[in-house]
């Protein structure tokens, strides 16, 4: 159901499939764009420059799974974010507030299905958690719809009405989610199955991150499929470019927005859900909290691009954890630094979107 | 005279100026008019936050750019003085040095940030605040040796400035004039002061020059103006002017911490004074902050007992809670922006013209 209204990417890929491939037989034979695969170096690059700092081969590659894990969790909550900026030129401040929501769904739905979430078997487990996300995914994204109606589309085009708006929709969201969950912090305990670590020899990997790595690598693949390789991703895309032109062919763009802000908002409630366990804390602030990372990344990546978003994930993730082995007073502070020194490099971030 | 004062400002409506003469008379004789430590307290607040709301509607109303870093301006002003009067003795040197330090980083800052953001587009501004403020919040909280960690720092202040100080033997009006008046009297006249001078700013062609880049940026670079260099400056003075408030309230607080000057709740009690106020008017920021101060010190009271009231009903109970008077302040917000982007002020001048 997810992929049929993802959309958009940026004209500059840098992965997953070439740009053009579904275009194949309509048109003339597109202008190959070239790919920019230096952003993405940058991934392993970090990785190999500390394998010396770290030391131990085996703390290297416990901190890279969690480097990983943490980029992808962020990759799935700013992808939505950073999709409907790219289309729509919304910069959704209350984004968190979906976050939020689907933390805090999901921790309902488990605690609610207790037995199962405290049994041994891994498929119990399982059978737990996938309705849970699936219900933060739902609600989610029934929410972010009601926000586009209510809050967002009167200020389309108004950048500064839209950061305050979606800033005071942030604040109500949170005040409401006080008002029904009670203000005080939730507690989370990880099923049995997804506690603990595999162990390889003298290396230790987190089960829950091997989890959160495949999830993010699943909507990753996924969102550049249906960009690439489904017509409805042709058509926002499309819209991206330009969508007067898209309309003027008589497809509505206004509906394909709103799809992609529902499917942005339900990534979010998942990137919240697994958030959640992730801490297995829920707060009402937790929207909040994450909110300055998301930022940081899709600006690092290039506000609107999905490929950018994810380079720029990875980084953080990964600074964050080597940099809070190494020193950790500083490690808030290195996500700065990453992204002054990647505004310096490329001011429009790593993947700049054309248009604007 | 007045006109010059206000730098030809006028409030332009009758009851604008009435309110306004109302808030300069009250807060200028509040020790003799409301004696108390509370609406002291109170009163020291709305002066603050004037500057504060004043400062920042200086970026958001009249140049158009969000900012979220506004509290980290006005806690470097706060730590500033803490710091120097911790360290040092507690004299007027060390306040000033305090307050010439705090207003030194955060101008710097505020040009860094801005050169680094306002280059590409407006919006990233908006983004890299936001960031830039929370690692400087927990940078604060970490560097627990200069900044005294979540506790913050207490200190003394000069001597003048004490409780035990008497400007003046006996009562003046049936009040001791003490340490905490003179420090009430300092706070109120360097507020007026800075708030006239902001004043000043947006009515010289320096301000014009913002509007006009609030309005069409585009356009006014294409008259030759540098809206980078605009746009930056004007955060440079609005950071400046925020680290004075803050060494303001440090010297009145007697202690500077995380909760009273960075916590983002603050940054989003700005942000609501100066949007139901009336962005692009100082007077707003003026109405503005003194009626959610009120509000937040006194209205929070009627909102308990209206939760007493209703305590039956399980969920009208917990939305009447005075914890969450933010989610009424919030729908009040979202509502401003839509249907009166003027504000309070713009409600008021309309209703002049009508009339």
């Amino acid at each position: 159901m997810m992929p049929a209204t993802e959309t958009t990417s940026p004209p500059l890929r840098p992965s997953g499939a070439p740009p053009h491939a579904a275009r194949g037989e309509e048109g003339p034979p597109p202008v190959r764009a070239r790919r920019d695969i230096v952003p993405l170096l940058l991934v392993p690059a970090l990785m190999l420059a500390a394998l010396p700092l770290v030391g131990s081969p085996a703390s290297w590659v416990t901190l890279s799974v969690a480097g990983l894990a943490m980029g992808l969790m962020i990759f799935v909550m700013a992808s939505g974010l950073t999709l409907t900026f790219g289309l729509m030129d919304v910069l959704n401040f209350g984004h968190g507030a979906f976050i939020a929501v689907g933390a805090f769904v999901a921790a309902s739905v488990m605690l609610a299905m207790g037995p199962w979430m405290g049994s041994d078997s891994l498929w119990l487990n399982l059978a737990a958690v996938a309705p849970a996300i699936l219900a933060a995914m739902v609600l989610s994204g029934l929410l972010g719809w009601g926000f586009e109606r209510v809050i967002v589309k009167p200020v389309y085009g108004q950048h500064l009405k839209q950061i305050l708006v979606t800033m005071g929709g942030l604040i109500v969201a949170e005040q409401l989610l006080k008002v029904v969950w009670g203000p005080d912090q939730i507690t989370l305990t990880r099923p049995p199955a997804l506690r603990g670590a595999f162990i390889i020899g003298d290396v230790a990997i987190e089960k829950y991150r091997v989890l959160a790595v495949a999830v993010g690598l699943v909507v990753f693949v996924v969102m550049q499929l249906a960009l690439g390789r489904t017509r409805i991703g042709l058509l926002v895309r499309a819209g991206v470019e330009n969508s007067e032109m898209v309309e003027a062919l008589g497809y509505r763009i206004g509906r394909v927005f709103v799809g992609v802000f529902v499917v942005g908002s339900a990534l979010a409630g998942l990137g919240g859900a697994l958030w959640a366990l992730y801490q297995e804390t829920v707060t009402a602030a937790i929207g909040a909290q994450v909110m300055v990372l998301i930022f940081i990344v899709i600006i690092i990546g290039g506000l609107g691009s999905v490929g950018g978003c994810f380079v720029g994930a990875l980084l953080v993730g990964l600074v964050a954890n080597y940099i809070g082995f190494l020193a950790p007073k500083v490690a808030l502070g290195s996500n700065i630094l990453l992204m002054a020194l990647v505004l310096l490099w490329r001011p429009q971030g790593l993947y700049p979107v054309a248009r604007r | 005279m007045l006109r010059a004062l206000l730098s030809d400002n006028l409030p332009r409506s009758r009851w604008l100026a009435a309110v306004l003469i109302v808030i300069v008379l009250a807060l200028a004789l509040a020790p003799f008019l409301f004696p108390g430590a509370k609406s002291l307290n109170v009163a020291v607040k709305i002066c603050v936050f004037i500057v504060l709301a004043a400062s920042y509607d200086l970026l958001l109303g009249y140049t158009g750019i969000v900012s979220f870093a506004h509290t980290m301006f006005f806690g470097i002003g706060g730590y500033g003085v803490a710091i120097a009067l911790a360290r040092l003795a507690p004299d007027w040197g060390a306040v000033a040095l305090g307050t010439g330090a705090g207003v030194l980083v955060a101008v710097v800052l505020a040009a860094l940030i801005g050169l680094f953001s306002l280059r590409v587009r407006t919006i990233f501004f908006a983004m890299i605040t936001l960031a830039v403020a929370s690692a400087f919040a927990i940078l604060a909280s970490q560097l627990s040796g200069l900044t005294g960690g979540e506790d913050g720092l207490n200190y003394r202040v000069p001597e003048a400035l004490r409780p035990a100080f008497r400007l003046v033997e006996g009562d003046v009006l049936g009040v001791a004039v003490n340490g905490r008046i003179m420090t009430y009297y300092l706070v109120f006249l360097v507020s007026l002061a800075l708030v006239l001078a902001m004043m000043r700013v947006v009515s010289s062609p320096f301000g014009s020059v913002l509007m006009a880049i609030r309005e069409n940026a585009f356009r006014a670079e294409a008259i030759g103006y540098r809206t980078v260099v605009y746009r930056t400056v004007a955060s440079c003075i609005a950071a400046a002017a925020a680290a004075v408030a803050g060494a303001l309230l440090a010297l009145w607080l007697r202690h500077t911490g995380p909760d009273t000057t960075l916590s983002f709740d603050l940054m989003i009690d700005i942000l609501l004074m100066v949007v139901i106020g009336g962005m692009g008017t100082m007077y707003g920021a003026v109405l503005g902050a003194t009626l959610l101060i009120l509000a937040q010190n006194y209205l929070q009271d009627a909102m308990a007992a209206a939760s007493q009231a209703a305590s039956g009903v399980p969920l009208v109970a917990n939305l009447l809670h005075p914890d969450r008077w933010l989610l009424w302040l919030g729908l009040l917000f979202i509502l401003c922006v839509y249907f009166f982007p003027t504000g309070i002020v713009g409600r008021l001048r309309a209703a002049r013209g009508r009339g």
